[in-house]
């Protein structure tokens, strides 16, 4: 299976597919941006700024997402020594990245306006931002130690070390006092959000998503063109 | 309605700066994965015109290969 993986495989699907999720991906966001800024009611409490949720949160999701993903494919790099997916964790990184500076950004931003600052060295806060020290340390070892096995055991031990963090990101508003709220949506219990808000935050998390893979499908072609560069000087 | 929209009770400015920074960051990425892909594109075109024919036929028969072909500016040379 995990053959089906391998790049000159999924190439013809990787090479085809930016042009249509770019077209869903602004369809979406258009959407989504009419629900967030024009159409979803004000909070009773936090009034226009809690409109801040619907950038704020999704790209918080994506950057854990992304993180995660890229973790636990190293592990599968490192202990199967299966090598289809250096090129997916290596093109997953940089949305991650912009992801989780703007979850940084976003969220300083509503912090100004709901607790008086822009910054608090609190769990949430603090642990979001290691995670964004991980993304840039991961980038700059592909940078840094180019290809090969040094490269890819080196990255995929940062990205596993990184993993440690996401529990704690997750629960850190459980464990620590905080000034970050806990968490509103979850899977396994009733979501304290009313429907008029989940809709527009279910859009803005769809298109986020969206781009999160138009942007891995071109990175993706990126490295593929630039080993297959390498293979035409071999000819 | 519309200065509803643009001031916000005031909180205008804030959520205004979010969703620009977010915007902003989008375009900025994606413009530069579509620069860095543009030019390992051009790269190839050029290495690819400057193989012999048999190497050319050689890098034609190989799957990757024709389908980088297909979506660079060479193939339609």
């Amino acid at each position: 299976m995990l053959k089906n993986f391998e790049p000159n495989k999924i190439f013809s699907i990787t090479s085809k597919a930016p042009k249509y999720v770019l077209f869903f991906f602004i369809v979406t966001i258009s959407v989504g941006l009419i629900e967030a800024l024009i159409l979803s009611p004000e909070d009773y409490k936090q009034s226009h700024s809690v409109r801040i949720m619907y950038v704020h949160v999704p790209a918080a999701w994506l950057a854990l997402g992304t993180f995660s993903l890229i973790a636990v494919l190293s592990f599968v790099i490192i202990v199967f020594k299966n090598k289809s997916f250096i090129l997916i964790v290596k093109s997953l990184a940089p949305s991650g990245l912009v992801f989780n500076i703007i979850a940084l950004v976003t969220g300083s931003i509503w912090g100004k306006p709901t607790w008086g600052t822009w910054w608090a060295w609190d769990a949430r806060i603090t642990s979001m931002l290691i995670l964004a020290l991980f993304f840039i340390i991961y980038i700059l070892a592909w940078r840094i130690y180019g290809e090969g096995d040094r490269a890819n055991k080196i990255t995929s031990m940062i990205a596993i070390l990184g993993a440690i963090n996401i529990p704690i990101i997750k629960y850190s508003v459980d464990w620590w006092s905080t000034l970050h709220q806990p968490a509103s949506i979850s899977v396994f219990s009733k979501t304290s959000i009313h429907s008029s808000m989940i809709i527009p935050l279910g859009l803005m998390t769809a298109a986020f998503a969206l781009f999160s893979i138009l942007i891995f499908l071109m990175k993706y072609n990126t490295e593929l063109i630039k080993i297959k560069n390498k293979g035409l000087d071999r000819l | 309605m519309i200065n509803d929209i643009i001031f916000m009770n005031g909180y205008g400015i804030y959520v205004w700066s979010a969703f620009s920074f977010t915007l902003i960051s989008f375009s900025v990425l994606y413009t530069v994965i579509k620069v860095q892909l543009a030019k390992e594109k051009i790269k190839f075109d050029a290495k690819y015109l400057t193989l012999t024919s048999e190497k050319k036929q050689a890098v034609r028969s190989q799957e990757v290969y024709k389908g980088i072909l297909a979506s660079n500016s060479v193939s339609k040379i």
